[in-house]
């Protein structure tokens, strides 16, 4: 055991037990953050104030939310958004973190494309937030079963049935996983389950675990830089603030990060109150009807792409097409062969490849959602099967890019 | 100066991602309709000035309108309770009290001469196939018949309440609440649900409401929706513009034209809002000063950034 002295004061005594001031350095004052980084940067954290918001208006939401096929709408829609006190507050904090989340995702990720941020000794951080993203998915997926809406019922339908695995019929599967022929109370008390402990858990598990991978590769920077970081932090220390290309979490970046986020959080808390239906779906607003099916069956907005991957081949084809967008972007660091980590735009093919891929995944996600017919159909196939090139023609416009 | 040019790229993918996929693909899924300002332009005009103690006269007597309506404010109660007379005639004839203020003076009129025609539904009761409108057509009392409506609808309108005295509820009830529930304002098909001392009395009621249901699904082909949650799934333009002609999104429909005025429509509306939506007062108030704490917190943020980077640049 360690040794112990007679502590001198609150923070010694913890000191001796906690080590604060170790972890401090090591998480705050003297953990280093490349000073060259733009508010993208920032992403990471207007995302941790986004899942922290998700957390404790879910907690709220969950002390009046019943997980009861006969009680599941009327909870959300007239107990917690008319009798219980600041209940519309609090669902409509959820209902839009819960979107604006993703919106916040996909410009990290892009981000992170962008720069080059999952190359060279970054693969981990790439894969963690892949990972994290998949849990994300299946928070949101989950999530949006809750209210019992017509679209909730009729969007869980389709995302199960995917699991019959087209031609292979595996309808026992399906069955297993809805824990009825349909979606009904089986289905739900397993999804609240999910959404309210089980994936959670993962999530933090998973931002642990992201934030982890952050330590040792240290992040990305603006021009893709590689940096002495021990050489450029003594200089920090030794007083030097400005000509070293690090800086300190805690305050410097910290107050950057703030500055972002509380940019952020007044576009937000627009939303929450001026536009809270910008991305509720008016068809969740009727009650789940296993007898009625909706004109239109559509996933949420930031589900649209890969959806729109599946929709236009036939069953087996598009399974295998939608199979393929799960897992690719998890290959990344992998089919990248290029040597260099710096932004797409002094990079070789790489840097039309980003725009084409970008502009592609916006093109499917508004053919995922319009009806599925003629001019529509078409540039959603063409679409997809763009999608499925670029990947595959990735590692060898890298390949032959030269070393900058 | 690159961090706003960023900035920029960003907030352009993100508007135009968010055109496609709301204002852009809603606009495709669904028909889009213009009001038509509740004017029923397809309905001939009122001619005649109405003259209201002669339309009394022909309401109680030769237009046999009291045989199946009730008109409360005159002291004369609905002939039938309502499940029976929705045993009759499929849906319980409404009280009269205040068609005058709710239904459009036009309407009415064509209402009395032709309900399947001012209703829209003569695709489901066609004379000649021997399916008749449960309200029966006005021939006349042996006079201008035109003269004679025009009466009746200065009759109804000089009992209705003034406009401004119409409340929201009212509007809905009488245009609205024979056939829709609102089970979020406690209001059934049978009129608002009590608070009841015994369970018996309570199970009771409901089995009325169940019954009337039951004689409405089969009149209508289907229950009518409850209209609870109305103003989210359906939003005001659609209500308004639906309201006004069904069978321009639900060809065949059996939804009648309900034949509101204008001012009517808004109150309907208004109260679908006042069930669905009753915290929006509220939301409003709070979301000023929400908005305002954000942006003196973001002036806060900025300065604390520009005091802690003077030392790093």
């Amino acid at each position: 055991m360690a040794h112990f002295t007679k502590a001198t004061s609150l923070h010694d005594w913890l000191n001796q037990r906690l080590a604060i001031d170790t972890l401090r350095r090591v998480l705050a004052t003297e953990y280093w953050i490349p000073k060259n980084i733009n508010f993208l940067w920032a992403m990471g954290m207007v995302l941790a104030i986004t899942f922290a918001f998700l957390l404790v208006s879910g907690i709220f939401l969950l002390m009046y939310y019943q997980p009861n096929v006969d009680l599941a709408f009327d909870s959300v829609n007239y107990t917690i958004m008319q009798e219980v006190g600041y209940g519309w507050l609090w669902r409509h904090v959820h209902g839009v973190a819960a979107s604006v989340v993703f919106l916040v995702i996909y410009i990290h990720m892009f981000t992170g494309i962008y720069y080059g941020s999952y190359k060279k000794g970054r693969e981990m951080i790439w894969l963690s937030g892949m990972l994290l993203f998949v849990a994300f998915s299946a928070e949101a997926f989950s999530g949006y079963m809750l209210p019992w809406g017509q679209m909730s019922y009729w969007a869980g339908m389709v995302i199960t049935n995917l699991f019959s695995g087209g031609s292979l019929h595996a309808d026992g599967l399906v069955e297993w996983i809805r824990g009825d022929y349909v979606p009904a109370q089986a289905f739900l008390n397993r999804f609240f389950m999910l959404h309210v402990l089980l994936i959670p858990l993962a999530i933090i598990g998973l931002i642990v675990l992201h934030f982890g991978a952050l330590r040792i590769p240290h992040v990305n920077n603006q021009d893709g830089e590689e940096i002495d970081f021990e050489a450029e932090a003594a200089k920090y220390k030794a007083g030097d603030k400005a000509n070293s290309k690090v800086i300190a979490f805690v305050n410097d970046f910290m107050s950057k990060d703030m500055m972002v986020v509380s940019i952020y959080l007044i576009f937000f808390f627009y939303l929450v109150f001026y536009h809270y239906d910008f991305a509720m779906d008016p068809v969740n607003f009727d009650p789940a009807n296993g007898l009625k099916t909706p004109t239109h069956i559509y996933p949420e907005w930031y589900f649209l792409w890969s959806y729109e991957i599946l929709r236009p081949f036939s069953t087996n084809v598009g399974l295998i097409a939608f199979a393929f967008a799960q897992v690719i972007f998890f290959l990344l660091p992998f089919l990248d062969r290029s040597p260099n980590a710096v932004p797409a735009s002094r990079r070789g093919l790489f840097k039309y490849w980003f725009w084409a891929m970008l502009i592609d995944m916006i093109i499917l996600t508004a053919m995922g959602k319009v009806p599925p017919e003629g001019l529509f159909s078409a540039i959603g196939f063409y679409a997809a099967l763009t999608f499925i090139g670029l990947w595959i023609a990735l590692p060898f416009i890298t390949k032959f890019e030269k070393k900058v | 100066m690159k961090e706003l040019f960023i900035l920029a790229v960003v907030t352009v993918f993100t508007l135009v991602t968010y055109y496609l996929v709301e204002p852009f693909a809603h606009s495709q899924m669904h028909k889009h309709f213009e009001s038509e300002g509740f004017i029923y332009k397809d309905l001939p005009a009122l001619t005649k000035k109405g003259d209201a103690t002669r339309g009394k006269d022909l309401v109680m007597g030769a237009g046999a309108c009291a045989g199946c309506h009730g008109i409360e404010v005159e002291g004369m109660p609905a002939p039938m309770d309502v499940v029976t007379a929705a045993a009759s005639y499929g849906v319980n004839p409404p009280d009269l009290s205040n068609a005058g203020a709710v239904y459009d003076a036009k309407f009415l009129a064509n209402l009395i001469k032709n309900p399947a025609h001012a209703l829209m539904v003569e695709h489901k009761f066609d004379p000649a196939k021997g399916q008749m409108h449960p309200m029966p057509q006005f021939y006349g009392a042996g006079g201008d018949i035109d003269q004679e409506v025009a009466d009746m609808v200065a009759y109804l309108q000089s009992i209705a309440v003034k406009q401004e005295e119409l409340t929201p509820k009212m509007a809905f009830e009488t245009a609205c609440g024979r056939c829709h529930a609102v089970h979020y304002d406690k209001w059934t098909q049978i009129g608002e649900k009590p608070a009841f001392k015994k369970k018996q009395d309570e199970l009771a009621f409901n089995t009325k409401v169940l019954d009337y249901q039951d004689y409405l699904a089969k009149y209508m082909g289907t229950l009518p929706p409850d209209l609870s949650m109305y103003i989210r799934s359906r939003g005001e333009h659609y209500i308004k513009t639906f309201v006004e002609n069904p069978q321009n999104y639900l060809k065949g429909t059996a939804m009648p034209r309900v034949g509101v005025n204008a001012e009517a429509a808004d109150k309907v509306i208004e109260h679908l809002e006042d069930v669905g939506d009753s915290k929006r007062h509220i939301r409003e108030a709070v979301g000023k000063n929400v908005m305002i704490y954000m942006f003196i917190f973001a002036l806060f943020a900025i300065l604390w950034k520009k005091e802690v980077w003077r030392d790093l640049h």
